[in-house]
């Protein structure tokens, strides 16, 4: 049974009642999910290998931002008109005042940038999921979830094909830009399995992640063939041990970093506006 | 937007028995056309309806909602534009105003105007171009108008945006993608 979190409690600083149900909460969970891969791929402003790459990343930055945004002003409709909470909730106070154990993000997506290509890697491992998860959900029978995938559909294409050509590059450069892509995977790869194993809320959802599975497993086999990297083996004694967890608040050291840096203002200054 | 045009609707709506549309008709059209004023903030010659972006006016008594569809998920422009669209109805007296952002049907180039087009193209930004749906080398120069020009980066200064640069005349430019 899905235990719905307490958001918002930091507040009150008293009990409060429970917030989400499961459609809240994986609407939460894909607006943290983009909030926090933007928060991640914003670190790199100023900062990328040349400028029109720097650019690129900053621009998929603003695209994930952009999406997360609609997911949480989606997540704060529902939550307000479930008449949970006392006071109103907004994307803001989301994004802003939740605690770490109440983001439920991937925990892929939280991993630190490394060099540039851990940072390609963890964008198209991710892009790839994302793609084939938004052309399931633009179907879906909720409306508004339905329309912000197909909307942002339209942005992933390009994320997978600037991310793809990137691994490709790279995988398929030279010696030292084949083994870091070598090194990045090793780093990576344990976070890959999470995105598959569904959490209660996506059960409850009827989100089918085993469909998904196979067309990654098979796109990304696809685009690592070409990029002359190898497949982490899937099963038997090599097979890597996959990390889970942070669907339900359980994230890894880096989370809390991010958070700190994403939160500061809005704790530092209660109800500041730019 | 002439102004003149616009009193003459504005006393349209004042005097029923004049018209020749039916009142609500007229009172969309003066809406529309203050709008016409509201120019995007990165790409100043095209207005908000050369982009295509407005999908409904609705009129309910002195309240206007005005219904538009943002171009992309993260685009900072679009938060401006809302404040855009009530200013310039505020300067004409309209107070009642609620601007609506709707993702559904997906804003699609498609709904570009021709209009659109051609002043993007004077403007030194190329225009999409169902060819370069995916972006590669070729897109033609707003410059010189070569096709002899070359993909420098799929995202460019803004997320609408991709870099090229003409072979021929040298001037790197912006090619407005398909979306």
């Amino acid at each position: 049974m899905y235990n719905p979190d307490q958001i918002l409690s930091n507040n009150s600083g008293s009990k409060v009642p429970p917030l989400e149900g499961f459609r809240e909460a994986y609407i939460l969970h894909l607006a943290d999910t983009t909030l926090i891969l933007s928060q991640r791929n914003s670190e790199w402003c100023g900062h990328g290998p040349v400028l029109e790459q720097d650019i690129a990343i900053t621009n998929i930055s603003l695209d994930l931002l952009g999406q997360s945004r609609n997911f949480y002003q989606y997540a704060a409709q529902l939550i307000n008109d479930s008449n949970r909470v006392g006071g109103e909730v907004t994307e803001d106070k989301l994004a802003y005042l939740r605690k770490e154990r109440e983001f439920k993000n991937l925990l892929l997506v939280e991993q630190q940038n490394g060099d540039w290509g851990q940072t390609i890697l963890r964008q198209y491992l991710f892009s790839q999921y994302q793609y084939l998860l938004f052309e399931k959900l633009q179907q879906s029978s909720d409306e508004q979830l339905a329309a912000i995938a197909a909307k942002s559909l339209k942005e992933t294409k390009y994320h997978v094909r600037w991310s793809s050509e990137w691994v490709i590059r790279l995988g398929d450069g030279t010696e030292e830009s084949h083994s870091r892509m070598q090194q990045a995977i090793t780093e990576l790869w344990p976070y890959t399995g999470e995105m598959f194993e569904p959490a209660d809320y996506e059960i409850a959802f009827g989100i089918d992640l085993l469909s998904i599975k196979n067309s990654w497993d098979e796109k990304v086999k696809n685009i690592f063939d070409e990029a002359m990297l190898p497949i982490p083996p899937l099963g038997g004694g090599g097979a890597v041990f996959m990390q889970s967890g942070g669907k339900e608040g359980r994230h890894t050291e880096q989370l809390g970093y991010i958070i700190t840096e994403l939160q500061y203002m809005q704790r530092t200054y209660p109800d500041s506006e730019w | 937007m002439q102004e003149s045009d616009l009193y003459k609707n504005k006393s349209n709506i004042e005097q029923p028995g004049s018209l020749k549309v039916p009142p609500l008709e007229g009172f969309r059209e003066a809406i529309r056309q203050i709008l016409d004023s509201v120019t995007d903030p990165e790409i100043p010659v095209l207005t908000i309806a050369d982009l295509g972006i407005i999908r409904d006016i609705k009129i309910n008594d002195d309240r206007i909602e005005v219904i538009i569809t943002p171009t992309y998920n993260g685009c900072p422009a679009m938060d401006m534009i809302s404040m855009n669209i009530k200013m310039a109805l505020l300067e004409q007296g309209y107070k009642n105003v609620k601007v609506t952002s709707v993702l559904s049907p997906a804003w699609t180039t498609d709904w570009m105007t021709e209009d659109g087009k051609r002043k993007l193209k004077e403007y030194g930004i190329a225009a999409p171009d169902k060819k370069f749906s995916i972006p590669k080398d070729g897109v033609e120069c707003p410059q010189c108008h070569s096709a002899n020009t070359r993909l420098i980066s799929e995202f460019g200064s803004t997320a609408c945006k991709a870099l090229y640069q003409c072979n021929d005349c040298k001037e790197p430019f912006d090619y407005f993608k398909c979306h």
